[in-house]
Parts: C-alpha cells; structure tokens; sequence
C-alpha cells in the first residue's frame, strides 16, 4: 500500500514548492479557463480564443525581451489583440474568422521577431519553450497572488454579465431587442477571455492554451443540459486534468533511468483530449441508448396506446 | 363591463404613424401608417424583401426612422422603455447549447439584468405557468436545441411572454414550420391575445393560415402599407396601388391568391406608339409568367412581386 501511495506521489512532491506554485497557478488558471471557455464554445469563439493566445505569445515574447515579467505581456497585449479583433468585426457572425484571422497572423509574426531577438541577444534562456509551451514548474511564488487578482478579475466580469451575455449569445435580436447593449457586452468578454487566455499562456503556454479553454468546456456540454452544471463540470474537469498533470510531469523523472522529466503541458493537454474523446463516447452510447427527448417518447407512447 | 363597450374602450397598444425609413440611398418604407388595439391579431403580410422586417426592427426601436414616429401605450418608443416581446425570424438553437427550455424561458424574465442570479420560488413559478400557458410542458426539461421547430417557436413564444409585454412581435414565425405546426403556433397566439389582451403582430409572406385568426391585415409591398380587416385591404383595387402595377386577387376553396395581372394594365400609354410596342413585345413572356403563376396557385398567397 505504502509502495503504491509512493509510486504514485513520487518521494518530495508534496514537500516541493515548485509544486505548491504549480497547483496553485494551475488551479486558478484552470477555473478561468473552463468558466469562459463554457461562453467560448457556445459562442462559437474558439478560434478567437486561439488566436488571442498567438496575441498573448507576441505579449510574453516581447515582455521577456524588454525584460518585464511576461504576464503583463500575455494579458496585455492579449486585451489590446481583442480590442483590435471587436473594432475590425468579431462581433458580426461573417467578420469573426477574417477578424481573427488577420490578428492571428499579425501576432505569430510579432512573435516571430520577438523570439528571434531574445534568442540572438540571450536576454532569456529558453524563452521560445517558455512563452509557447508553458512555465508552471519556474513560476516564481510572487506570481501566484497577481494571477489571483487576474482571475478574479475576469471570473467577476463574467459574473457581472452572466444573462445579458447569455442571452446575446442565444440571439442577438433578442438580446438587443431587450435593451442589452450586445456590442459592449460581447467586448467585456472578449476583455474576459483575453485574461483567461493569458493567464493560461503562462502556466501551459501560450498555444496550448486553447486546450484548456475549449476542453473542459466541450466535454461539459456533452454531458450536461443546464449552464450552471456545464460550467461546474467544466471547473472540475479543468483543475482535474491541470493537478493530475502537474502531478504525471514531477513523477515522470522517476520513470526509466535517463532522468527526462516530460513537459507538464503534454500531460495536461493529453489528459483533456482523452476526457473529451470519453465524453463524445459516453453521449453518443447514452443517445444510442433511446435517450432522446422525453417529448418524443410520450408521443410514440400515445401512439402505441392508440394503435394497441 | 358590457360587451359593446369593450369594444370602444379598447386600448390602443401601438400607433405607426407616417414612418419611412432609407437605408443607404434606398426607400424601404414610405410613409407607413396603422395602430394596433388590444387583444388583436394582426398579420404583417407581403412579399420577401417588402419591407416587414425593418418594420418590425422600427418597432422595437432598433431602427431609427427617417421620417414618421411609434407609439407604444401612448409613450414615444426605444428600446429600454416598454416591454415588447419579441420572437425574431432566425434563432438558431444549438442542439449543443446546455439550456433547457425551461432555462430559455427564465431568461425571458430577467436575461437583461446584471450580475448573478439568485435562486427565487416566485421565477420557477412564473417559468412553469408561462410553460404551462403555451402547452410546452412536456419537453420543458429537454435541450432546447434538441426541439423540433415547432416546439422551439412555443419555447421562445414563451420566452418573450413571459415578462407581461402588452405587444408581441414575431418575424415569419411560420417560415420554417410544417403545416400542422404552424397552425398549432397560429392558434395558440390567437388565444394568447384574446385571453391575455395582448396586441400580436405577426409578419408573414404567406397570409392563408392567418385568415382565420386575423382581426386586421398590415398589408406591405413596395415599402407601402394598407391597413384594415382583411376583407376590405386583400382586395384587386388596393393591392395593385400598393404594388403600382396590376394585381388580381383570386378566392379559390376559400384561400386568397394574389397574382399579377394580364399584361393590359398600362391601358393609360396605350396611346403612346413606343409604350404600345414594348407592350406588344413583351406580351408573350408576359402570358407565360401569368401561366406559370396560376401553375404555382397550388401554394396559395404565393409572391405577386
């Protein structure tokens, strides 16, 4: 028993402060992403929300060349990236790919350059992986309460326009139709998910950020019918995947003789897909299963009496 | 109150008085006027691209006429004031979107306030008589976007209801609707309005569904209207000066047909030789588009455009 405890929580893991960081980090950054990730799928943003992490890449990148704490890159120039994709037309159903796609190119450019600088001036070590791929494990403990404040930040938006923004995003007529200032709201969400965005750039990287957002997200609306069990899921699902990974990488040292610890964010990135496959298993068995509607049910019930 | 007054003391719910918008250069709607009473039906009828959904959008206040002005309870309209329920021409439910209808519904209530909901016994109770009130209970716990179209148009009819609007707007509701479906939309609002006194207005490019139900018809082509009760707007004389050129309107088994006219109605050019020749040459195609009409007849009301 204690030989199994020890193979799975590898001898200093839970005495690593390294570790404390990365779950803590990997917590909040978790939870931001699946509450706006939720509004992303149902909105049908996500590839807004990936190239918002190209933006956050051109963010980190340049703040590391300046020598500034790549945070404030990721989320700033994430936010200016979606003010930037609002003013040119993410907002209209047919100007969000052309929007999208035209800051997504400027930013892998931006990043391009940056990168190439910090990497011929040695400002950084290892920026390129750190800005792409994530760095949860050398995220220094200071880090922790300004991502805190950040994740607050962007779960309080989405709180303060939780129905306006759902009802936007059932229809817009509606919503406008209502007196909601659909424009308006759809950019504090975009502020929303330029935040989340960011903050998961630096602990998994900034283009495998995505996959924390839409993941947990896709796999809760497979299996659940209400908004507040989705996001709930979603949460779940998130900080579940992001803790198990932390978890796999530190313990992945341990495996074999050669002493590789694997990046943390192919764990995490993995475990997400797997869930999701999963999921799509699951609600196409229960599907499969006559579970459709109970409408329908009745319906070919009453009929079965009539006929009987 | 006795019956006859009633009638008299019915409040009026919408006044449309000389509206024209222009959109970029172009005229789509020319001095439009009508009012809508109390527990009235009242269909929107034209053809595509008449007009009825800028006019609807006008309404609403999310269109600002050029000219002209909309009453609603006697109160000048915009969008924060008084509500409107609306149902708007294409909602595209994502069978994805996790909302059951009855979430949908709520959101009618309280879907334009800030910040988090809190749980309330007075809401689910309102969620469940409005449900209740247009017979959707048995899919209320299913995902709306897993409903059939039908259902959905009782869902979101519903959903705009649910806040007490004296005025319902719907856009085609009956556009993407089976037969029977659409009939069961069509007197499920007749109730609404007669029971409830809400004035409904409903735009559609087909209006024999509609006639049984109709208190008054809004007749729009061209970017004009004609108000009245249907008997006296769907006639030949009024439809072809709306249309500005000769329309027929045929009753076959009881259903209306509007169709264009024979080619005879320039008579006034007659006397002008060029007018009289472009006629002459345009006589053939002319016999054929009528022809091909009468053969579309099956499908009655169809466009006369």
């Amino acid at each position: 028993m204690h030989q199994l405890y020890n193979a799975v929580f590898e001898p200093g893991f839970f005495g690593s402060p390294q570790v404390h960081v990365a779950v803590a980090v990997g917590g909040i950054v978790a939870i931001v992403s699946a509450v706006v990730g939720v509004f992303t799928v149902m909105r049908g943003q996500s590839f807004a929300g990936h190239s918002l992490g190209d933006v956050s890449a051109a963010g980190g990148s340049g703040a590391l060349l300046i020598g500034l704490n790549p945070l404030a890159g990721f989320v700033g120039l994430g936010i200016a990236g979606a003010a930037v994709m609002d003013m040119i037309g993410v907002q209209r159903l047919r100007g969000r790919d052309l929007a999208t796609g035209i800051v997504l190119g400027a930013a892998i450019g931006l990043s391009a350059l940056f990168l190439y600088l910090t990497a011929t001036t040695g400002a950084t070590a290892g920026a390129t992986q750190q800005v792409l791929f994530g760095s949860i494990f050398t995220t220094t403990p200071g880090t922790v309460p300004v991502v805190a404040i950040f994740g607050a930040i962007s779960l309080g938006g989405i709180a303060l326009i939780y129905r306006p923004l759902l009802l936007s995003t059932v229809s817009p007529d509606i919503a406008a139709a209502r007196g909601v200032p659909v424009r308006l709201v759809g950019v504090l969400y975009m502020i929303a998910l330029a935040v989340s965005v960011g903050l998961s750039s630096l602990a998994i990287g900034a283009i495998l950020s995505t996959a924390l957002l839409i993941g947990p997200a896709a796999t809760a609306l497979q299996l659940t019918r209400r908004v507040a069990w989705a996001l709930t899921t979603a949460c779940v699902i998130g900080v579940l995947a992001v803790w198990v990974g932390v978890l796999l990488a530190y313990d992945s040292y341990y495996w074999g003789s050669s002493h590789l610890s694997l990046p943390v964010s192919f764990f995490i990135v993995a475990l997400i897909f797997v869930t999701y496959l999963v999921s799509v298993a699951v609600s196409g068995r229960k599907a499969r299963a006559g579970a459709r509607r109970p409408a329908s049910v009745t319906r070919a019930a009453d009929h079965d009496k009539v006929a009987a | 109150m006795s019956q006859p007054d009633q009638t008299v003391l019915t409040p009026e719910i919408l006044r449309v008085d000389q509206v024209s918008v222009t959109l970029s250069g172009r005229q789509i709607l020319d001095e439009v006027s009508f009012a809508v009473q109390a527990g009235e039906f009242t269909g929107l009828i034209g053809p595509n691209g008449a007009g009825k959904t800028t006019l609807l959008r006008v309404i609403l206040g999310l269109q600002r006429p050029s000219a002209g002005s909309v009453t609603v309870l006697g109160q000048p309209r915009s969008p924060r004031s008084q509500p409107i329920g609306y149902v708007p021409q294409k909602v595209l439910l994502d069978p994805d979107m996790p909302m059951r209808a009855r979430d949908l519904v709520a959101l009618g209530l309280d879907g334009s306030k800030y910040g988090p909901r809190l749980r309330s016994r007075q809401r689910d109770q309102a969620v469940r008589e409005m449900l209740h009130a247009v017979d959707a209970e048995r899919f209320a716990d299913a995902r709306v976007g897993n409903l059939s179209g039908g259902e959905q148009q009782r869902v979101l009819i519903a959903h705009a209801l649910i806040s007490r609007p004296r005025l319902l707007l719907l856009d085609e509701p009956l556009a993407n609707l089976d037969l029977r479906s659409g009939q069961e939309v069509i007197s499920l609002l007749a109730r609404i309005a007669r029971e409830q006194q809400i004035a409904v207005l409903l735009s559609a490019h087909e209006m024999n569904p509609l006639l049984p139900v109709m208190d008054r018809v809004v007749y729009v082509a061209g970017g004009r209207a004609a108000s009245g009760p249907a008997d006296e707007i769907v006639t030949s004389d009024v439809l072809s000066r709306l249309y500005g050129h000769r329309v027929d309107v045929l009753h076959v088994h009881g259903r209306v047909l509007v169709v264009a006219g024979p080619a005879a109605d320039d008579g006034a050019a007659a006397d002008d030789g060029a007018a009289a020749l472009a006629a002459a040459e345009a006589e053939p195609a002319r016999a054929e588009a009528t022809g091909d009409e009468a053969g579309v007849a099956v499908r009655p009301g169809a466009d006369a455009s």
